[in-house]
């Protein structure tokens, strides 16, 4: 009987819980969100910075825009699309009724064709009154675009110089924001940068520079019930103590970067959660093919069996990434769960090192990153740490490092023997990572992405292969072989992908820790 | 007096001059790339070749510096490579922020200090001594960076009485005349803005005056000794004057010269040494700007903000000298 009662309570208060659990969303309110940095412009087809990214997804819209927690996109300010049969034409179709935010004593204004030429013509034609910036992001992932052409005042067509399957993603990004024709051509682009209009959530109230920037729920956003905050502060607060204290003492309430060593002070707070996935990034030890004995595959194995990699997530990530078995995240799409990390087996290393002809191990250089990120959050101390295991089978490295503008250009020169590096994913499309980082077209001496400078004809094929199809299985199909291609001839030591790691008061509710996109506060609400 | 004045004035050109050379050879030896550093591993060749173009790294050095001398002379800073804008507005954004926190500061750090090291020396040997001096060795032994989370940790967590950082609080509205937050307050009448300003400017202000407060306590106190030690201290409390005439009227003024002397280069030193209190404190200054300026590789910006500084520092010893003249009149410049 007393057993029944106890089951009936628990039961009433699970139920009670739930109940409460579920609330529904809830209008109003305004929420700090503290970041290490001050944006720079906000200008989306001219930023490099992740903290005026931040600030711009709040402020404008894409054509398709990705699905909360995931690298997969939906109709945004377009409603769909169409693509030529030899896929060199993308023809949008423009959602009617969408808004431009008002500015100065300027009224909102439908947004139409007109705009999205604009956004994208200032950017790839040279001659536009609007060109103004260096559009670095355009001349790297968007060159493949020749022209955008209105159709009608709801409709644009996009011509391609080569059919390109990362397209629709790429348009998903920050750099193909569509922007007010009609405000950048009243302010100017100078002004505009300080003074963005956009179709967004939110829309720009004022800028304090190094402080605050402070945005307003926009009434007429196309996507209602969307947002629920009547506004967002983003607050620059540079040191990450001091960022904690703010979030525990309730002055902020959401806490941007959190590092690994600062999540159980967050975990243990029950005022706070601690939002937590992976990365859309990996770090990696290139073994650059161009200097011996590194072109030799055996010793290449050796090198990946010598490193115990699950005692490097634990001890330096502290456990919060995971161990990366292949050259991409597991959380992009295409990636291989079917390939087996090589074993860490110390002997087998050394009988390696033996068959490639170095039975007393041989001496080297590891080079690493003078700067932390979240695949590699201690790059010196994980340097310190492979170095040991090394020397344990008999390759004795030396450990370098050089400024941060120095070493991209060293490795991209292919001076390292060994070189850490990693890489956090633009667009969420596998061709991000397995063409940019591995493909031997991005081997060029001096602009390497590639500084293993590993070339594999077939790979390269299935690259090139995978671009053109804009079918996803058999772009799925493609990427898998091509891991199983680059785990095979193992250019890398692929050592880790780092968790995204946000902080918050326990009451916002719905934040979006999205792979790609960072900052985005659309969904968010308050439960308080 | 005046052909001082002007004889100092112009002797400071050639002072300038060989601190822009010294910073422009300095930022020419620090190794990378601002055009790399700036668009990172995310971009293709041709923008970065670009970059180089327009920002002109492409030039040999001396060819770079003789235009931005140029351009110097002509009133142009230059503009910030990272943000686009030109340096002058930039500065016009950040200097107010620095001096409040560093006028505060000092204002802090003289009366506390001075206080102290007047009362150590009245009491030398003394407890009250002994506690001033251990005060003094602590604040100029402690980090700036630490003293400033620990302070954050006790008043704005532990004992909420105080905001965490920044100037304002989010939403509490003030109009900006100057720039300088309690002095818009005041002007504008805006009561409820001026105790927000003041609140956030007490953590950040104690903490970077720490160790000037240490500085001057210790400087005010040796310096008090040895005037006390002389025959018209001894004359003047044997014609019957009061201790407080005797310490604060006649010993006092005849010691202040070197404290004056300390005041003066520690204002100088506040507005380069902000770096670290407004990191911590989120402090929008100029020295949060300049230090992300470094990171950037932004060459101008880093050029203007050290020049601004450096001819500040120059100006400042400058009116330190000046006011010797004030405060002993046996001091002439003639």
């Amino acid at each position: 009987m007393q057993v029944l009662r106890r089951s009936w309570i628990l039961f009433l208060a699970i139920a009670l819980a739930l109940g409460l659990g579920a609330v529904a969303q809830e209008h109003g309110g305004t929420l700090i969100f503290a970041r290490g940095g001050d944006s720079v412009r906000l200008d989306p087809a001219d930023i490099t910075d992740g903290e005026s990214v931040k600030v711009c997804q709040n402020i404008f819209n894409t054509l398709y825009e990705f699905d909360q927690g995931t690298s997969t996109v939906h109709p945004a300010l377009a409603t769909s699309y169409e693509v030529s049969e030899d896929g060199l034409e993308w023809t949008f179709f423009l959602r009617k009724g969408v808004m431009f935010h008002p500015w100065g004593d300027n009224p909102s204004y439908e947004m139409t064709a007109d705009d999205v030429v604009f956004t994208f013509a200032r950017q790839y034609d040279e001659a536009h009154p609007y060109h103004e910036g260096d559009f670095a992001y355009w001349g790297y992932m968007y060159n493949y675009i020749s022209q955008v052409v209105k159709v009608d005042d709801y409709t644009v067509k996009f011509i391609l110089s080569r059919p390109s399957a990362p397209n629709l993603l790429n348009l998903s990004c920050f750099t193909a924001m569509i922007v007010s024709k009609r405000a950048m051509e009243d302010m100017g682009v100078e002004e505009f940068r300080n003074n963005p209009v956009g179709t967004g959530p939110f829309k720009f109230v004022s800028w304090t520079r190094g402080s605050e920037i402070v945005l307003e729920g926009f009434d007429d956003y196309w996507n209602a019930p969307y947002p629920y905050l009547d506004g967002v502060v983003f607050r620059v607060i540079p040191e990450e103590q001091a960022r904690l204290i703010a979030l525990k003492a309730g002055e902020i309430d959401i806490m941007d970067s959190v590092t690994p060593d600062n999540a159980p002070l967050i975990e243990q707070d029950a005022s706070l959660t601690l939002l937590e996935a992976p990365g859309l990034n990996v770090g990696y030890v290139a073994m650059n093919q161009m200097i011996e004995p590194f072109d030799d595959i055996l010793v290449r194995l050796a090198v990946n069996h010598a490193i115990d990699k699950q005692t490097l997530v634990s001890t330096f990530y502290k456990g919060r990434g995971e161990v990366a078995i292949n050259p991409m995240p597991s959380n992009l799409f295409g990636w291989n769960d079917e390939i087996v990390d090589y074993e860490y087996n110390p002997d087998l290393a050394r009988a390696y090192l033996e068959a490639a002809g170095y039975p007393d191990g041989f001496d080297t250089e590891l080079w690493y990153m003078p700067v932390f990120r979240d695949y590699f959050p201690q790059p010196k101390l994980i340097a310190q740490a492979i170095q040991a295991q090394l020397a344990e089978v008999g390759i004795r490295a030396e450990l370098v490092t050089f400024e941060w503008g120095t070493y991209l250009e060293k490795t991209e020169a292919g001076e390292h023997p060994m070189a850490m590096l990693g890489w956090m994913g633009d667009n969420g499309d596998p061709d991000n990572f397995i063409y940019v980082l591995l493909d031997k077209d991005a081997a060029t001496v001096g602009s390497a992405g590639n500084i293993a400078f590993y070339i594999n004809d077939t790979l390269h094929d299935i690259n090139i292969a995978a671009q053109i199809t804009v079918d996803v299985d058999t772009r799925i199909a493609l990427y898998k072989q091509a891991q199983v291609i680059i785990h095979g001839d193992a250019p890398w030591l692929t050592v880790a992908t780092g968790n995204r790691m946000v902080g918050v008061r326990s009451y916002v509710q719905d934040y979006d820790l999205n792979p790609v996109v960072k900052g985005r506060m659309e969904f968010v609400w308050r439960n308080d | 007096m005046l052909k001082y004045t002007i004889r100092r004035l112009i002797a400071i050109i050639p002072v300038l001059l060989g601190l822009l050379v010294l910073i422009a050879l300095l930022i020419e030896f620090i190794p990378g790339d601002p055009a790399r550093v700036m668009l990172g591993q995310h971009v293709s060749e041709e923008a970065l070749a670009a970059l180089r173009d327009r920002l002109g790294l492409n030039r040999p050095f001396i060819v770079r510096f003789g235009i931005y001398l140029g351009n110097l002379f002509r009133g142009d800073w230059g503009t910030s490579i990272r943000e686009g804008r030109p340096i002058l507005t930039i500065l016009a954004e950040r200097i107010p922020a620095t001096f409040e926190l560093s006028i505060a500061a000092m204002i802090i750090s003289s009366i506390v200090g001075i206080s102290i090291g007047i009362l150590s020396a009245y009491r030398q040997y003394s407890v009250l001594d002994y506690v001033g001096m251990v005060i003094a060795l602590i604040g100029i032994s402690m980090p700036v960076f630490w003293l400033g989370l620990m302070m954050i940790y006790a008043f704005s967590l532990v004992i909420p009485i105080l905001p965490f950082g920044g100037r304002l609080t989010t939403g509490v509205a003030l109009n900006s005349v100057t720039g300088f937050y309690v002095l818009d307050a005041i002007l504008t009448g805006n009561l409820a803005a001026l105790g927000d300003v003041l609140r956030h400017l007490v953590m950040p202000a104690v903490a970077l005056g720490t160790i000037p407060m240490a500085i001057i306590t210790r400087m005010t106190r040796s310096s008090m000794l040895e005037v006390l030690r002389q025959d018209y201290i001894n004359t003047a409390r044997a014609k019957g004057l009061s201790t407080q005439v005797v310490v604060l009227r006649h010993a006092f003024k005849n010691a202040l010269i070197p404290v004056v002397t300390v005041v003066g280069l520690n204002f100088g030193v506040l507005l380069g040494g902000a770096i670290l209190t407004e990191t911590v404190f989120a402090w929008p200054g100029l020295g949060t700007w300049l230090l992300d300026s470094i990171y950037a590789r932004d060459y101008p910006a880093v050029q203007g903000g050290v020049l601004f500084i450096g001819a500040s520092f120059i100006l400042i010893n400058l009116l330190v000298d000046l006011s010797y003249a004030w405060i002993n009149p046996k001091v002439k410049y003639d």
